[in-house]
């Protein structure tokens, strides 16, 4: 087994963990943590994938660089928008939604 | 949330799992193998490590949308930040004086070594993200140790610096359009373009990233009546 | 064999630091342990012949991130230290 497949296989375990963490996890810290988790999971399955051979691949790792960068921007755009709702509403959960009228 | 619910997405998440293993263990031989297209069209992209080769020239442009995308980011931060446009947060105590004396000294050699990783990129591991990522840093050291005049944000030269990599970029990217082609950089002027552009990538971007975080809302904001 | 061991130490060790993370009682160990993660990654990345997003990756992913997680758990500890429930 090459290196490339087995992060591969660590990368698809950490997709599914990160993502089930985005959705059980209630407190909106957490969240963003599984998420960026989720991220690097998907990160290694794009180079683990085209490494399976064994060889290096720039464009992967080119493209996972991007990757990385963006994501740790939209990191900061959902902390900002999270401190924001913390100061509006005292914490950092959805607010607990009202039954209609 | 209640037991059963959490079980259920747990389950469902296990099961995708299982299915992705299954998947990627029973995958066919790469159609395309591009690590070695790379390295064939490695000499004419002017400089001599790969992944800069891709980044800069033969992927230039979605590292030219990355940048606009970044300054997306960051207006978004500024918008959501709810304070007078562009000031930076206060500090909440003052610091300790081992931490400005340490500010002090390491600021200069993170320089140095975003300088290094700026220049070392064309033919090693490094590049304008990196040498962004350490400058950045620098900053929000010098902002935590206090060192930082308090009205750093908010003059017309540090949007100018913000702007500068993407129009540099963005500028070299469209010269060539007269001859048909985006981002076609002439083969014997690629190496000074690409360093010309990683030059202006690495000061917006770490300008960029530095402000993803000194302009977050702060926790002294007024509390709207 | 001793490489595959030390990868599949490295793979584990990246799990167990991801599942600390997402299950901690507490923000701030949960930060910590998101930033171990980051930092295993780093080693992943090594491992598996990219150094530049080794570098990429114990800079942002490990440094930028914890810095802005840690001071969004400072924010929380503020905000709710000066609103008692």
């Amino acid at each position: 087994m090459t290196p490339g497949l087995l992060f591969a296989l660590t990368g698809i375990a950490l997709f599914a963990c990160g993502a089930a963490g985005v959705i059980l996890a209630p407190h909106l810290l957490r969240k963003i943590i599984s998420f960026n988790v989720m991220g690097s999971g998907a990160f290694l399955v794009l180079v683990g994938l085209a490494q399976r051979d064994g060889g290096v691949d720039a464009v992967s790792q080119a493209m996972v660089l991007t990757g990385i960068v963006v994501s740790i921007a939209a990191t900061a755009l959902a902390l900002a928008l999270a401190r924001r709702l913390l100061n509006q509403c005292g914490e950092m959960r959805f607010p607990a939604e009202t039954p209609d009228d | 949330m209640k037991l059963l619910p959490r079980l259920g997405v747990t389950a469902v998440f296990a099961v995708l799992a299982a299915v992705l293993v299954h998947a990627v263990l029973n995958l066919p031989e790469p159609a395309v193998r591009l690590g070695g297209a790379v390295d064939k069209a490695l000499g004419q992209s002017g400089v001599s490590h790969p992944v800069t080769a891709v980044l800069l020239n033969f992927r230039g442009y979605d590292t030219l949308l990355e940048t606009a995308v970044l300054l997306l980011a960051l207006i978004g931060v500024l918008t959501a930040s709810g304070q007078v446009p562009g000031s930076m947060r206060r500090l909440p105590s003052t610091p300790h004086a081992f931490l400005q004396s340490l500010a002090r000294l390491v600021s200069p050699l993170m320089v140095l070594a975003a300088g290094y990783l700026l220049w070392a990129g064309s033919h090693r591991p490094g590049g304008a993200f990196q040498a962004a990522a350490v400058l950045a840093a620098g900053i929000i050291l010098l902002y935590l140790a206090g060192l930082l005049p308090a009205n750093a944000a908010s003059t017309s030269s540090l949007r100018a610096g913000l702007l500068a990599g993407f129009l540099i970029f963005l500028a070299l990217a469209a010269a060539p359009l007269r001859n048909g082609a985006l981002l076609q950089y002439p083969v014997e002027m690629a190496g000074a373009l690409i360093l010309l552009i990683e030059s202006g990538l690495t000061l917006s971007l770490a300008l960029t990233l530095a402000g993803l975080f000194l302009c977050l809302p702060d926790e002294f904001e007024e509390e709207d009546d | 064999m001793t490489v595959l061991a030390f990868d599949l130490l490295l793979a584990a060790s990246l799990l167990w630091s991801a599942i600390r993370a997402l299950t901690a009682p507490d923000p701030f160990r949960a930060v910590v342990m998101f930033i171990v993660f980051g930092l295993l990654m780093a080693l992943a990345w090594a491992r598996l012949g990219a150094p530049d997003l080794a570098l990429a990756e114990a800079a942002i992913g490990a440094g930028l991130a914890g810095a802005l997680l840690f001071d969004s758990v400072g924010h929380l500890r503020a905000r709710s230290g000066r609103r008692p429930k």
